[in-house]
């Protein structure tokens, strides 16, 4: 499973450049003009083995259709991925299969991503199937390893979904994801539809995955919570362009663009009573973006310069923190006085 | 000071029948909502807290029904009234907001026209007025131009704006109590935090109390004064807010709070693994014998598992339902 890790100089995964997926949106019988939604508008990312990356961002920033472009399912305009090693990007849909024994994904609703009809088992073999794993022994060996591996017992392969609760079925969610031996496993929300006092033991169990079987996970969350307890780097989208990225720390600690710690701001903490951040209007619509900084028109520092062409280029600090904003460097500096006035709580 | 609070909630019990059983969905609650308080209810799906709501503005179904207990609006038991009486009390006097105005507005009636019919259901007005008064209804939930967003349809309208017309809906005829189920949970965070600032400014200036529900500790926290902690369809801790969550008195309160990853506590702390609470929600069915809670509880004794412990008042203010408590 490691194979390649020791390759000097090949410590990444997964590099994604200058990615864009755009769709045409009407022109159809319906008139009006043909338009272009740049879902996902010129991304440079990258993983390395064995880490975690947190990916956050609202509804409608792209994280998604990033997502779905890294699992082969969605076409990309323009740019390149190279997964562990190779190219993926414009080879022939085909060749999904082997893109799905590097990649695959835990999807948020283990209610809707599992099929009713089809027993944890057959569920679990058919992949297997599918890759060329015929010997009986061999696939009933391999789902009882992987259900022992999320917790589960091998006795319970028998039954459907609906006899687990839902937490559960997350863990049987994870099993098919693990099921083919991927190296990457994008994680899209996999602890929000669950309830409260269940979600800590899904994560645990997340973390311990990665490490015991050498994994690299890429983290889609809302929940920042969520991201900082488990992400090494975190990545910060914004209508289809990354507007912040560096180590976890660095983020949560020292957020630079104010975008990033609006996002902070306004989580509630069930220890601190405070007004939570507001910013003003909401998500532009990305069908008629804004000139300049696509998040000045809500942005509290916003200039006359940021509203105007050209956009903020992502520029990258020494430390590998990297920021799209004009006035970072100035807004960082007023922030961290301001934090070492209030203190941690 | 003597006056009555403004709903008072005494041994509620939901029943819950179907052909084959019947069980109590949610028993012995108890709780009251002062004039302009905040007030919040916690709990994972399937504890009580939505149906409780449901009971409090008269929207119980079959086969839920209230089966025992009593509900005081403002001194007056609502069980006894009229329908006729209940529907002049709902949206004029108690109003409420869902998780998905999409589901809760009208897809085919202008929004204007659904805040409208407020005025002229519950004020008299005539459609000419009351249209005027949508218009700055819209205009105080901070809806930019509002005499044009009048003609929308909900469709036409983001997931925040739809909330926003919901709030405006919801507040029209200036009720007393306005219960807010999940009214963020479907919205993202930027969007959550305005529309809960939306929210409690506006019931603040009107003097509304708040009846919140959600699964979030940390939106509860930040927006009530009170919290009640539900589990299987009791009340296992109801204290201030600013307590509830630091000092947990019940240990399922503690086991949620140590199973959250708190936004900061690695940096502070470094990453140790999520305090687990073991097993699941019981469903209704299936609630267990003595406190709900012992097949999870780490502090469960052999009390625990026969005899369901009764309400203690806490010492520093507050109630917790549990033989072992902190």
């Amino acid at each position: 499973m490691h194979e390649g890790a020791g390759k000097p100089g090949n410590d990444l995964i997964l590099s994604v450049e200058d990615l864009a997926v755009h769709f045409p949106v009407g022109g159809g019988l319906l008139g009006g003009g043909r338009r272009l939604l740049r879902a996902v508008d010129g991304v440079d990312l990258e993983l390395k083995r064995g880490e975690c990356l947190g990916l956050v961002g609202e509804s409608g920033c792209g994280k998604s259709t990033l997502a779905l472009s890294i699992l082969g399912l969605q076409m990309p305009t323009r740019g390149r991925i190279v997964l562990d090693g190779q190219v993926v990007t414009g080879r022939p849909s085909g060749d999904r299969k082997a893109l799905a024994r590097i990649v695959q994904m835990v999807f948020q609703d283990p209610y809707a991503s599992l099929n009713p009809r089809q027993t944890v088992r057959r569920t679990l073999e058919d992949p297997l199937r599918l890759h060329g794993v015929t010997a009986k022994s061999e696939i009933e060996e391999r789902v009882a390893t992987m259900l022992r591996h999320v917790g589960l017992r091998p006795e319970q392969a028998g039954r459907y979904p609906h006899e687990f609760s839902g937490g559960q079925r997350q863990r049987i969610g994870i099993a098919r994801a693990l099921i083919l031996n991927p190296k990457i496993v994008i994680c899209d929300e996999p602890v929000s539809a669950l309830d409260v006092s269940i979600r800590a033991q899904i994560i645990n169990l997340l973390l311990e995955l990665k490490e015991t079987l050498g994994l690299s996970y890429i983290m889609i969350s809302h929940d920042l919570g969520v991201v900082e307890h488990m992400s090494d780097r975190v990545a910060v989208m914004y209508l289809g362009r990354i507007v912040e990225t560096g180590d976890w720390r660095e983020i949560f600690e020292r957020a630079a663009h104010p975008y990033t710690q609006t996002l902070i701001a306004a989580i509630p903490d069930p220890l601190r009573r405070a007004p939570l951040a507001t910013t003003k209007g909401e998500l532009p619509n990305p069908l008629n973006p804004p000139d300049g900084c696509a998040f000045a028109p809500r942005c509290r520092y916003a200039e006359a310069a940021c509203h105007r062409e050209p956009r903020p280029s992502l520029e990258t600090r020494p430390d590998g923190h990297a920021v799209r904003c004009w006035r970072a460097d100035e807004i960082a500096g007023r922030t961290a006085l301001a934090s070492t006035e209030s203190g941690h709580p | 000071m003597t006056s009555p609070p403004l709903i008072e909630v005494e041994d509620l019990r939901i029943d819950l029948d179907d052909r084959s059983s019947h069980v109590a969905a949610v028993e012995g609650v108890s709780f009251r909502i002062d004039r302009g308080e905040t007030f919040g209810l916690v709990g994972e799906s399937g504890c009580g807290k939505s149906i409780t709501a449901l009971a409090l503005i008269g929207l119980l179904r079959q086969p839920l029904s209230i089966g025992a207990g009593a509900i005081r609006f403002d001194g007056r038991e609502i069980q006894g009234l009229a329908s006729a009486e209940q529907r002049a009390l709902r949206g004029n006097r108690i109003a409420m907001i869902f998780q998905e105005p999409m589901t809760a507005l009208n897809p085919v009636s202008p929004v204007g026209r659904q805040i409208a019919e407020m005025f002229v259901l519950h004020k008299g007005k005539n459609w000419r007025e009351a249209n005027q008064l949508a218009v700055e209804a819209l205009a105080s939930v901070r809806v930019p131009a509002p005499e044009r967003r009048v003609k929308d349809y909900p469709h036409q309208l983001s997931g925040g704006m739809r909330q926003r017309v919901m709030i405006a809906i919801a507040l029209a005829c200036g009720p007393d109590l306005l219960i807010a189920d999940e009214p963020t949970t479907a919205l993202d965070v930027t969007v959550q935090a305005e529309i809960i600032e939306l929210m409690r400014n506006l019931c603040a200036e009107r003097g509304t109390a708040i009846l919140m529900i959600s699964h979030d500790l940390g939106l509860v926290a930040n927006v009530c004064r009170r919290v009640a902690v539900m589990y299987a369809g009791r009340i296992v801790e109801e204290r201030g807010s600013a307590d509830i969550f630091r000092a947990c008195a019940h240990p399922y309160t503690q086991g949620l709070v140590d199973s959250l990853p708190r936004l900061g506590s690695r940096a502070a702390l470094g990453r140790t693994r999520l305090q687990e609470i073991a097993g699941v929600v019981p469903a209704i069915a299936d609630f267990p014998d003595g406190c709900r809670f012992n097949p999870r509880c780490a502090r469960a004794t052999e009390i625990c598992r026969t005899t369901a412990p009764e309400t203690t008042l806490l010492g520093a203010g507050g109630l917790v339902r549990c033989h072992h408590h902190a």
